[in-house]
């Protein structure tokens, strides 16, 4: 953990050095064409769930757009149809109407073999229970969106380089001292740190968070923050973050309420 | 890969689905087992029935039997000559025999069959069953001194000895007629003329043994039955009265002396002369040396009862006891005249069947048709070896097919097991789909991890049940021993089957199906629950907590 701590907060004295946060991130953005167009879209989302002969209509007409390079959350009251929305992005799930693009083409009518591929090597997604594969362990589990990728001649051909590479990435969120233990031996914070990992491992493009810290105390809640930041500032990556809590929502560089099926307006 | 990889590692943590194919691995086991034991059961049967049946038998309809058996055999030859490589006519009929059990008289209903000595034994391998080592090489029907087997010499080492066959030969038969001619002689004191001569005692034997056997064989009571006249109207020789066994080839003014002279040899089925105790140890009620009344149809029309006298000279023991208890082989040419079936003009005889051999690769259903069609079915009648006993074989087959409808049922039952394990497994893994989901892994892929998994499954089932099987059979009949050494009961009782052992043939045709149908139960079961768990929608497989 010290490690880890050290990690994050070595980077932060970088990025203090060179300048505030969203001064940065928006120098980047200016220098980088792609990093400014629109890169995610939600085009009036609708999505009802039935339950029996009730409906219950969660997203009415969501209008939403994430630029390249973005640092985006989403706040809203629980059951607000957040979780919903970030699955209809991911392509988790399809919306009811309306559609969800990506560099301005519609990915949410593609083929289920188009939505396997975008998430396995677009999206990369972490989520408020970690959702890690308990019989893996933690090198096992980011190096998985490879494993998925890859045919098994292929992976056996690059193992060597891949788990490099997880191993990189897990060193990056302050793991390197638990590669071979399995989720359950590992803490919670730990956990999301393997999660924001995996999620990195096949280099997305877009980082969809759901709660990431909504099950972890104030502090560690704070480091995975911190990670997310640093991703952002450093790496220019795209991550649209789901909360319901005001102060972490904060940290990003823009803020979007969902309430009552919209989008609303920041208070 | 990742495929593999989850499979392997829902294997290694979820023991109870390797318990849910356990049944699928008795399973496996069991019918390997049964089935290795059915088909040496059977093969053992077939093996001894084709070993006493000759490959195709040629036979009329009636007991009167076709004339020239030579004409007959040459014309055999003319249409399926080429597949032949022996042949023997028989004269085969129902008949009655007598045996006299120490003084109670003892009737059996027998096949009595006249052979060709000489040509016979190309045919089956009839003498193979014979108890003398020197009938087995050479047949006679020469009663012969003694030297009978005391070990069964076709049952292993730990066959029980028969005792009694230690005296068997001309020296019981000359103990007997001895016994009998002292008892008769103190019957009646006056009419003393003693039968035997002094001097013909056993060779070089102590009186010990001597008494034993007698004892043992001929203890007739003393009131037992000095009238008791034969029953036939053969001539009664005037001082041998008394015993109907003692005077039936007497000629006139010769004496037959049963200790110097034998009647015409038969060959007893095994069991018509002894029966098999509890303990395994064999009963005899009669031996070589003794003699045998047997009573035969006569040719003409209408038949009449025509008795005659004969010599055991030795047993046949095909260890199938429809056949031991039923057959009795002589002479063919001693039945014939018997019979009346020799023709006075010419000295043919008629025969009953003719007994074909065929070569090893000769095709015996093919040789049949031949013949059917050459000869008129209204008189002849053609069976191959397993048309005659075509209903055993069937039931054995009908048996064989019934335990593995049964046993299969099992290993179906054990796919429902591994059915109700893998939904469970599918529901408790609902989340990791989610999740592999949300990683972009395809339906298909989680298709194959289930699938996969069912695999593995059936393939540890069958595997670790072939192997199991293999090994209860190869030490079947050790682990029977052991079965009955725990639990003080005969698992595999030799009085009824007749075999020593327990026979096994492991086929690997059957083994390889059995294998392969487990296999495939294990994946059937298993598709299901991975349908399912590929269909699982990602966002409910999510939240599904
Ligand atoms: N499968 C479902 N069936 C019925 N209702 C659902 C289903 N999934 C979600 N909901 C409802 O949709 C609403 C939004 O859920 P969600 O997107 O998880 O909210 P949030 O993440 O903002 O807390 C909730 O009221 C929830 O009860
Ligand atoms: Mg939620």
């Amino acid at each position: 953990m010290s490690n880890a701590r050290a990690f994050v907060q070595s980077e932060s004295r970088v990025h203090h050095g060179s300048g505030p946060h969203a001064a940065m991130a928006s120098s980047q953005s200016a220098n980088d064409q792609t990093a400014r167009s629109v890169q995610l879209a939600a085009v009036a989302l609708h999505k009802r769930y039935r339950k029996g002969q009730v409906e219950i209509p969660v997203l009415r007409g969501v209008d939403f757009e994430v630029r390249g390079g973005e640092f985006v959350s989403i706040i809203g009251q629980s059951g607000s149809g957040k979780s919903t929305l970030l699955h209809l992005l991911g392509t988790l799930d399809a919306p009811d109407r309306g559609e969800v693009r990506f560099h301005g083409e519609r990915i949410d009518d593609l083929s289920s073999a188009g939505r396997d591929q975008l998430r396995n090597q677009k999206f990369g997604m972490i989520f408020q229970f970690y959702h890690l594969l308990p019989e893996l362990s933690a090198l096992e589990n980011v190096l998985a969106p490879l494993l998925i990728e890859q045919s098994t001649w292929g992976y056996l051909l690059n193992r060597r380089r891949f788990v490099q590479r997880a191993k990189q990435l897990l060193e990056m969120v302050g793991l390197s001292h638990r590669l071979n233990h399995r989720p359950r031996e590992l803490s919670g914070g730990e956990m999301q740190r393997a999660a924001i990992a995996r999620a990195l491992i096949a280099k997305p493009e877009v980082l969809l968070a759901d709660e990431p810290t909504g099950n972890l105390d104030t502090a560690t809640g704070e480091e995975i923050l911190r990670i997310l930041r640093t991703l952002n500032d450093q790496q220019n990556l795209t991550i649209v973050m789901v909360t319901h809590d005001r102060a972490i929502a904060a940290q990003a560089d823009r803020t979007v309420r969902l309430a009552e099926g919209k989008v609303a307006a920041v208070d | 890969m990742y495929k593999l990889l989850l499979c392997w590692r829902y294997l290694r943590t979820r023991y109870i689905a390797l318990a849910s194919i356990i049944s699928v691995m008795l399973g496996v086991a069991t019918m390997i087992v049964v089935n290795s034991v059915m088909t040496g059961f059977t093969r053992e049967m077939q093996g001894r029935i084709h070993g006493i049946l000759s490959d195709v038998v040629f036979e009329s309809h009636s007991m009167e039997g076709f004339h020239d058996p030579e004409r007959h055999m040459q014309q055999i030859r003319k249409v399926a000559g080429e597949y032949i490589a022996g042949m023997t006519p028989t004269v085969v009929v129902p008949a009655m025999l007598v045996l006299d059990v120490n003084g109670q008289y003892v009737t059996r209903q027998i096949s009595f069959i006249g052979i060709d000595e000489a040509t016979h034994d190309q045919v089956s391998d009839f003498s193979r069953y014979l108890q003398h080592p020197s009938n087995r090489d050479d047949l006679s029907f020469e009663l012969r001194e003694d030297g009978y087997d005391q070990l069964d010499h076709q049952a292993g080492e730990n066959a029980i000895p028969r005792e009694r066959m230690d005296v068997a030969g001309w020296v019981y038969r000359r103990l007997k007629a001895r016994y009998q001619a002292e008892r008769e002689a103190l019957m009646a004191p006056p009419a003393g003329m003693p039968v035997i001569a002094p001097g013909e005692g056993p060779p070089g034997d102590s009186a010990a043994p001597r008494d034993t056997a007698a004892d043992n064989v001929a203890a007739k009571g003393p009131a037992a039955e000095p009238g008791t006249s034969a029953g036939d109207d053969e001539v009664v020789g005037p001082s041998t009265g008394a015993n109907p066994f003692a005077a039936a080839d007497v000629e006139a003014g010769k004496v037959f002396d049963p200790a110097t002279e034998q009647h015409t040899g038969v060959v007893l089925g095994f069991a018509l002369a002894a029966y098999r105790l509890r303990d395994g140890s064999d009963r005899f009620l009669a031996l070589p040396g003794d003699d045998v009344k047997i009573t035969v149809p006569s040719s003409g029309t209408p038949p009449k009862a025509v008795s005659g006298e004969f010599t055991i000279v030795d047993f046949y023991e095909s260890k199938m006891s429809e056949y031991d208890a039923n057959f009795v082989f002589v002479p063919i040419r001693k039945l014939q005249q018997m019979r009346g079936m020799i023709d006075p003009s010419t000295g043919i005889g008629n025969v009953t069947s003719i007994q074909i051999k065929l070569h090893d690769d000769a095709n015996g259903t093919k040789v049949r048709d031949l013949l059917r069609s050459a000869f008129a079915p209204q008189i002849y009648s053609v069976q191959t070896w397993r048309d005659k006993q075509g209903p055993l074989l069937a039931a054995a087959q009908l048996e064989t097919n019934i335990l593995n409808v049964l046993l299969f049922m099992i290993i179906a039952v054990a796919g429902f097991g591994i059915l109700a394990t893998f939904f469970m497994i599918v529901v408790e893994k609902t989340r990791d789909i989610g999740i592999l989901k949300s990683l972009g892994a395809p339906s298909r892929g989680i298709l194959g991890i289930f699938l996969a998994y069912g695999l593995s499954l059936g393939i540890v089932g069958s595997g670790v049940g072939l192997v199991l099987g293999l090994v209860f059979v190869a030490y079947i009949n050790d682990i029977a021993d052991a079965l009955a050494w725990f639990t003080g009961q005969e698992v595999f009782d030799p009085t009824v089957y007749y075999f020593q052992e327990i026979p096994t043939i492991v086929e690997p045709f059957t083994v390889t199906w059995i294998v392969v149908g487990a296999m495939l139960i294990a994946v059937l079961a298993s598709v299901l629950p991975a349908c399912r768990a590929a269909m699982l929608h990602p966002v409910e497989a999510l939240r599904y907590e």
